[in-house]
């Protein structure tokens, strides 16, 4: 069965219709390409005949994009044959942009990736009107490049200038956006207006060519022969550096595929393109990002990990307790979400501060453009600021995100339970205390979770959902419905110190900070970090987050440890942590000093004095990002292997949208895929020769390199 | 080496101001390389007919010094058709490059005679303006960690701690040694003043000197490379040099070499058809050396090529009379310097790059000539001529006064 309905009118128009079959969006699959592949070819035999082409979809998006199953799949032997299977497709794309009858994309609905590309073969482009519909090129957020001409097409037809942010940053565009950026030429209110528009281009257009096929076509913007684009081109690497730091091979292959493109005919540019979508398609950055940015993502979202113990039911009323940042933060995402919020705090003035919160953010996407006045008024009447315990009467789900201290959480905790009705759940937002203790503490642990949410809860998607040793399935169920219901990616973890996202990213900056100790240059080890891929680096974020809280956290584990007879291990950052409270009085950020100085009147820099402090001889640049990165993959293991872990794709996720972990490894335990069980043992022994125990590998992770087994 | 290579004569133009109202910017490159041509034939009485071939480096070959500009200038001076003609691209080096070319062929037993030399008219022939990967092509760009020369030379000042005044000061010193030169009459008896096809002078002496250089006047002048340091270059050079914290944009127009107009010539032969023509070798050629460098510092080159150049020649530093360190930047001469342990009072004796300006593919074989100068004034021995060189390259050359 064909993916395609080929419907040729009286009029002399054919319409192509993309319907694949069972499915329920169009996808640029083998199937697809065959059935793309027959439509041309009975279009080449008729297009004498014919008036025009019209590509439309019966799916409610116009086509989704490649077919990542199959690209999941080659291996990086395979680079040959991705190369034939995109130069198939473009091949055929060619052939319908140069029937030399007029081409139509009447686009009925989001077009993305492949799906788009197949848009921009078209002479002329009428998008629906639709706020839902979404066209761009995603490619490069899966380590990806758009190999079926997206590249060629969009620089040519916008200049490589205006072209860029699209390929390299895989903007999608709104109707609006895509209308005045030059990408469609019309837009339609509704379907039928968008075919007769199609219709109606098709026959005041009888001789229509693509523009850039052109006798005389000026690229917008020039060629790199032309000197106003030619001074450009030096720079952008460099630009292009400060972004990927050398950890992201697409999007050099864009910029690449993208100048090269335009020193050449439009039927060469599209093969180098194909040439760089092969190496790109095949490289094991491209592996990494496709199997967790999308596939464990999609599952994960999908409720993979979700026990089945309660129908999906939505809330409709939450409290939060604590209108501090993170309680507003909360409050906010859910009333976006269409959750009425009830925000207590001690006074109403505290609490209202949580309200203002949320019109500021408001506010802010007002004048970006992104709301209306009535939407961002129908957000706010959702909100309701409170100071006494029985206003939370009828909240379905109550998180406190109080201060961090056991004695204030199980009093706000009792004060609230006693106006909850039964089967309400209680949730902690806490990053420190174990959800176990805490639910310990009140007289209804089954209900009891963590709902561990991340600063700024309006940017930060991940929220690690803590079980405590009694919560129920059914609470785990419903709270996970929850995130997913405020949009925000849930991962579910079991209960212990720090839980899986603190304790690794604690494994992170105490590394940083160990080298720090051992002499290290630290501008070095941030650097280390950010070409390792990490957001930032260990020694800033620990200033963001302050050496005092490091401190604090660290002595009431240690007090909890004693209580049970027990030590805290040793770590050589806790020596450079004291040293910097206790001698040089350097906290962090807040205090305008830590490991940086904070000129009130220009950027951070280190503290000069850290380097003639701590003196040693430097050690190779890859083993300190290697030391980064493996006490963090380490660390993911020995979560796994305690259980407090208990799927690939939470830790793999839970990292990236977490802590930032390295995105192009696809995650802390797919880093240890990508380099391979063996190989990662052998080096984390070699560093533990070298660097200390803390990277002995694990005996669960022994077990399966020696087994052959992956994460 | 089975025989040796002598030099009979180099010569070279005044170097003019690479600008519009520069005092060479009138003379169209191949005139100003074909009359130099010219003139050394009339120096030397030359039969040019016994010169197999001119080997000329030009960095910016393209529009007027495009097309061979070594052949097309062999025809524009009259000489014979048999004279044959190529151009080399050894970036900042190209000069230098083609004499030890030349060089290296009368060596081998492979010519018997040929001048070797450089051109640039950067005045009307914008550095730059023959592109190439690269800069413009950001596959190559990337791999390379490309930036542009002012950050390297940034670089070296920033991890050797050259501070904004030592660099000012060198620079200082290179505008008091030429400018002393000049009052003194030591600018070297090569430098042939440029005249029109009528003989009449159109640039006289090298115009870039300032008499009146002062630090104070130096130390106002803004730092060149901050800004496209912002754009991200300074970023590239932090991805390799990682404990650099923040680079310090110490060099300006006034510490960094001139941009300017000017050619270059050498004659370079065996003994035998030195014998045969009547010609008194100035020099020889005692080796050469060229290697590769980390190409984002770019300019850290010369000590390693003069070290491989010396070894090559079974000399040490310390044989070493004099020095020709091209002054691309300050810090690449100050570098050379701190590495080798050579004395100050050896280099660039008569002033360098900064004062006098460096027309990129002649200043190679201007360097030649000037060090042939000084040795001869001096009555010294043995002489390196060295240059940094775009894309992390060095090259140096070990020269002997007959």
């Amino acid at each position: 069965m064909s993916d395609i309905r080929f419907d040729r009118a009286a009029s002399g128009i054919v319409t192509l219709t993309f319907d694949a079959p069972n499915q329920p969006v169009n996808t640029m699959n083998a199937s697809f390409r065959a059935s793309l592949h027959e439509a041309v070819e009975r279009l080449k035999v008729e297009a004498s005949d014919l008036k025009g082409v019209i590509l439309t979809s019966a799916k409610a998006t116009f086509f989704a994009g490649g077919d990542l199953k199959e690209l999941s799949q080659v291996g990086s032997a395979d680079a040959g044959k991705v190369f034939s299977m995109v130069e198939g497709l473009k091949a055929d794309l060619r052939r319908l942009e140069t029937l030399g009858i007029p081409v139509v994309a009447a686009i009925n609905g989001s077009a993305l990736g492949g799906g788009w590309e197949i848009a921009l073969a078209c002479h002329h482009r009428v998008l629906l009107d639709d706020p839902r519909a979404k066209i761009g090129l995603p490619e490069v957020t899966l380590g990806l490049l758009p190999g079926g001409g997206g590249i060629v097409r969009t620089v040519r037809l916008l200049g490589l200038e205006k072209a860029m942010p699209l390929l390299l940053e895989g903007k999608q565009l709104s109707p609006k956006a895509a209308l005045e950026g030059g990408l469609v030429h019309a837009l339609a209110a509704t379907p039928q207006a968008l075919l007769a528009a199609a219709e109606a281009w098709i026959l005041s257009h009888p001789s229509s060519r693509q523009v850039f096929d052109d006798e005389g076509y000026k690229v917008p913007g020039g060629t790199p022969k032309q000197p106003k684009l030619a001074e450009m081109l030096p720079v952008a690497p460099a630009m292009l550096l400060e972004k990927t730091k050398g950890c992201y091979p697409a999007p050099v292959a864009i910029l690449a595929a993208a100048v090269e493109s335009l020193q050449i005919s439009v039927d060469a540019a599209l093969r180098v393109e194909s040439r760089y979508f092969a190496q790109v398609a095949t490289s094991q950055t491209a592996r990494n990002m496709i199997s967790t940015l999308f596939f464990q993502l999609n599952a994960l979202k999908a409720g993979e990990n979700r026990p089945e113990a309660a129908a999906p039911v939505k809330v409709r009323r939450i409290g939060v307790l604590g209108a501090g940042m993170m309680g507003a933060g909360i409050a906010y995402a859910a009333a976006k979400a269409g959750i009425d919020v009830v925000i207590k705090d001690v006074d109403l003035t505290a609490a209202e501060k949580g309200k203002q919160y949320a019109e500021k953010l408001l506010d802010e996407r007002l004048r970006k453009g992104q709301i209306d006045d009535a939407s961002k008024a129908a957000l706010l009447e959702r909100i309701k600021p409170v100071d006494r315990y029985e206003d939370l009467a009828g909240c379905e789900l109550v998180i406190e995100a109080v201060f961090e201290d056991r004695q204030i959480k199980k009093d706000v905790t009792e004060k609230t339970l006693a106006h909850l009705a039964k089967g309400a759940i209680m949730a902690s937002n806490t990053s420190t205390l174990p959800i176990t203790s805490l639910a310990r503490a009140t007289t209804v642990p089954a209900n009891f979770i963590g709902l561990h949410f991340f600063s700024p809860v309006d940017k930060m998607q991940l929220v690690e959902i803590i079980l405590g040793s009694q919560t129920s399935p059914e609470t785990v169920a419903r709270s996970f419905d929850f995130v997913r219901q405020i949009d925000k990616i849930p991962i579910i973890v079991n209960d212990s110190r720090g839980f899986y996202t603190s304790r690794v990213f604690g494994a992170f900056t105490q590394e940083g900070i160990a080298m720090l100790g051992e002499g290290q240059s630290p501008i070095a080890i941030e650097r280390a970090a950010l070409q390792a891929g990490m957001p930032v680096g260990p020694l800033a974020v620990s200033d963001e987050v302050s050496l005092r809280l490091f401190s604090l956290v660290r002595k009431a584990t240690e007090a909890d440890l004693a209580k049970a007879g027990k030590e805290l291990p040793h770590h050589p950052a806790n020596a450079v942590i004291d040293r910097m409270l206790n001698d040089f009085g350097r906290p962090g950020k807040a205090a305008g000093a830590g490991f940086y100085e904070y000129p009130k009147d220009g950027k951070k820099f280190i503290w000069p004095k850290l380097s003639s402090t701590y003196r040693g001889e430097p050690i190779p640049f890859d083993d300190m990002k290697d030391r980064l990165l493996f006490i963090q993959a380490l660390e993911t293991v020995r979560t796994f292997e305690e259980g407090v872990l208990t799927s690939v794709s939470d830790a793999n996720i839970g990292s990236i949208f977490g802590f930032g972990f390295a995105p192009w490894s696809g995650g802390t335990l797919q880093f240890i895929n990508a380099y391979g069980l063996r190989a990662f043992t052998e080096r984390a022994r070699e560093l533990s020769s070298r660097y200390g125990e803390r990277f002995s590998p694990p005996a669960l992770l022994i077990a399966k390199a020696e087994r052959n087994e992956a994460f | 080496m089975s025989r040796s290579a002598y030099i009979y004569d180099a010569i070279r133009t005044p170097r003019g101001k690479g600008k519009a109202d520069g005092g060479l910017y009138e003379v169209k490159p191949v005139s100003l390389l074909s009359r130099q041509l010219q003139t050394l034939a009339e120096r030397n009485q030359l039969d040019t007919n016994r010169v197999s071939d001119v080997v000329i480096g030009c960095v910016s070959a393209v529009g007027e010094q495009g097309g061979n500009i070594a052949k097309a200038a062999a025809l524009a001076a009259h000489w014979p058709q048999t004279v044959a003609g190529s151009t080399v691209n050894r970036f900042c080096a190209s000069g230098l490059e083609a004499v030890n070319i030349a060089a290296m062929k009368v060596a081998s037993g492979f010519e018997d005679l040929m001048v070797a030399g450089g051109v640039e008219s950067m005045s009307r022939v914008a550095m730059g303006s023959d592109g190439g990967a690269w800069a413009f092509d950001p596959e190559t760009n990337m791999i390379a960690g490309f930036a542009p020369q002012g950050i390297g030379a940034d670089l070296i000042a920033t991890i050797e701690g050259f501070s904004r005044d030592d660099v000012d000061q060198f620079a200082l010193r290179s505008h008091q040694k030429a400018a002393a030169a000049e009052a003194e009459g030591r600018s070297g008896a090569s430098r042939v003043p440029f005249a029109d096809q009528n003989g009449v002078t159109i640039l006289g002496r090298d115009e870039l000197v300032r008499k009146d250089a002062s630090a104070a006047a130096l130390g106002q002048l803004k730092a060149s490379f901050a800004k496209i340091g912002d754009f991200g270059f300074d970023g590239v050079a932090y991805h390799k040099y990682h404990a650099v914290e923040r680079i310090n944009h110490v060099h300006t127009a006034g510490n960094s070499s001139g941009i300017s107009d000017g050619a270059a010539v050498v004659l370079i032969g065996s003994e035998q058809i030195g014998r045969e023509l009547g010609l008194k070798a100035k020099a020889r050629v005692v080796s050469a050396a060229i290697v590769g460098s980390e190409p984002t510092i770019m300019l850290t080159g010369p000590t390693a090529a003069t070290r491989l150049a010396l070894s090559k020649a079974g000399l040490s530093f310390s044989d070493i009379d004099l020095f020709e360190v091209n002054e691309a930047f300050a810090a690449v001469v100050m570098k050379f310097q701190k590495d080798t342990g050579v004395p100050f009072e050896k280099i660039n004796v008569n002033g360098g790059a900064i004062a006098l300006g460096h027309p990129l593919g002649a200043t190679g074989a201007m360097l030649t000539s000037t060090l042939i100068d000084e040795l001869g004034r001096r009555k010294l021995r043995y002489g390196v001529v060295t240059l940094c060189i775009g894309a992390g390259m060095g090259i140096a050359t070990v020269f002997e006064r007959l």
